[in-house]
């Protein structure tokens, strides 16, 4: 679903800048990245993959959920 | 070297040794009054009309693999004015019109084919969208003909009409639409713009764009440096990164997009049929093979190649749609990358630094935009304002939300297009 900075959403006061960096901007890395999966037929988890955009070599795989937390600490 | 009919017999009764290469290999220049990186379509269209509009002839296409390596070869080659959303609409009638006059323009063989193109519709809120849009194409001066059950039935006996979940109710035929050659395309522009004395350079990959005081002044490549007045870049899948080396961050996603062709069958399919419901579309080539594509993968990808649950998504859809296809062996298939926009429309604009121009974000619709991009960029680059069809692809619209295109009616979101 996408670029795991969608975890990342800034403050809702952040400005108009930083919104749209957020909702629309991607660095669209050629090589290594981390992006939002939903295991919609399944468990209906969201996860992060670490993934190369070049080879579809996958990396890893963790919780959405625990990414998040990470992310805050 | 002109092409005509009296040529071609000569030359085929003279054991064809007349033909001459139909562009120079030039040596890069130390510096231009513009360059523009990517050659493929809309580089090579940008730079014939630089040359032939605006009379500027002492540019160079850096082009880092072959010309028209990248998606210009790699699409299905539909070229359509269905468009419904001003902005898009006239941008694409604009481009249809060009088509139209592009071989004789080039004096080459695109292999334009106005075949008809045929968008099914399977309930009756899709009929009324159809209308709406086939109206709004009619109004701008294009052409679209509703059909019912029995005018489809008629043009496409073929179809499984009764098929249990997308039942057939009609479709919208677009006879304007077709099909045309696509290295053709590439080729001919490039023949066109090197005629002109445009440089074409290959195997000259731009790495650096040099920035003095806010404002463009040459790039830096694998073959040394070039200064230039002016950058355009039109570099399709690969925009992000271009674009960064100007420390810009697009909106733009690059995802990867399949297509197939089958063993050369005889003419079995006459039209460009698109089963939007069960994404696939089809046509034949003039070779005999079957083309057809669907959606796309929908991953952030650079891999030229996707994976199988949409191969085999697709191919279940053409099975649905006209099980008689189902013997055809399926020769090859292959990716492209797309340069996916948030609202599925493209951008032609300038940048925050001066003299550097983008044309990017032409996610799956591409091809049939080559020649009004390539006008409305050599537009922009030339005269430093924004051609009228082309001036609703801002690059701004994402982040204040004016003049955003929502073509598909999906919203401006990443991954919905
Ligand atoms: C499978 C598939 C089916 C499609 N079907 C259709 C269709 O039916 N109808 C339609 O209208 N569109 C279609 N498209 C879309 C269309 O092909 C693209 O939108 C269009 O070709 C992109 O523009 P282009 O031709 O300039 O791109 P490209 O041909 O990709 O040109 C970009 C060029 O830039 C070069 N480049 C990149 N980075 C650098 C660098 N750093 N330095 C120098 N050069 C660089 C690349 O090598 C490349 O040659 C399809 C695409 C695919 C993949």
């Amino acid at each position: 679903m996408g670029d795991a900075v969608l975890l990342d959403r800034p403050d809702p006061e952040a400005g108009e800048a930083a919104w749209d960096g957020y909702l629309h901007l991607r660095d669209n890395p050629a090589g290594v990245t981390r992006d939002l999966w939903h295991h919609e037929a399944g468990c209906g988890a969201w996860l992060v993959v670490t993934r190369n955009t070049v080879t579809h070599a996958v990396e890893g795989a963790e919780l959405a959920e625990a990414a998040a937390r990470e992310g805050q600490a | 070297m002109r092409f005509s009919a009296l040529k071609i017999l000569r030359e085929g009764l003279s054991g064809n040794r007349g033909w001459t290469p139909h562009w120079r290999d030039p040596a890069p220049k130390a510096e231009y009054d513009a360059v523009i990186i990517g050659g493929g379509g809309h580089g090579l269209s940008t730079a014939y009309y630089l040359a032939k509009n605006h009379g500027m002839t002492n540019i160079a296409v850096l082009e880092k693999g072959y010309l028209g390596g990248g998606n210009v070869g790699r699409n299905t080659t539909i070229v359509r004015a269905n468009y419904f959303l001003p902005g898009n609409s006239e941008f694409y009638s604009h481009s249809l019109k060009l088509w139209e006059g592009l071989e004789e323009d080039l004096n080459y063989n695109v292999m334009h084919s106005q075949r008809g193109l045929i968008n099914l519709f399977h309930s009756d809120g899709q009929r009324d969208a159809f209308a709406r849009r086939g109206n709004a194409m009619i109004n701008q001066g294009d052409d679209a003909v509703l059909l019912d059950r029995e005018g489809v039935r008629r043009m496409l006996p073929y179809l499984d009409f009764e098929q249990g979940r997308f039942p057939i109710h009609g479709g919208l035929y677009h006879p304007r639409g077709g099909t045309a050659r696509h290295d053709a395309v590439a080729w001919g522009y490039a023949r066109g713009a090197d005629s002109r004395g445009v440089d074409l350079i290959q195997n000259c990959e731009v790495t650096g764009i040099d920035i003095e005081g806010g404002r463009v002044t040459g790039v830096q490549t694998s073959r040394g440096p070039i200064r230039a007045k002016k950058v355009g870049i039109v570099v399709a899948g690969r925009s992000g990164q271009v674009a960064a080396m100007a420390g810009m961050r697009l909106p733009i996603e690059s995802h990867v997009l399949q297509a197939f062709v089958t063993e050369g069958l005889k003419p079995v399919i006459d039209h460009v049929v698109s089963f939007g419901m069960g994404h696939f579309y089809i046509s034949q080539s003039d070779k005999g093979g079957l083309v057809f594509g669907g959606d796309l993968d929908f991953y952030a990808s650079y891999a030229q190649r996707g994976n199988l649950p949409m191969v085999e998504h697709v191919m279940e859809a053409g099975m649905t749609l006209m099980p008689m296809i189902g013997k055809a062996k399926v020769l090859r298939s292959w990716g492209g990358i797309m340069d996916m926009t948030p609202d599925g429309s493209p951008i032609i604009d300038r940048t925050g630094v001066e003299g550097l121009y983008l044309d990017a974000g032409w996610c799956y619709g591409g091809f049939k935009a080559v020649p009004a991009s390539g006008w409305c960029m050599a537009h922009l680059m030339a005269t430093d304002r924004p051609h009228e069809a082309a001036a609703g692809f801002r690059l701004d619209r994402f982040r204040d939300g004016y003049g955003l295109m929502d073509e598909e009616g999906t919203g401006a979101q990443h991954n919905l297009h």
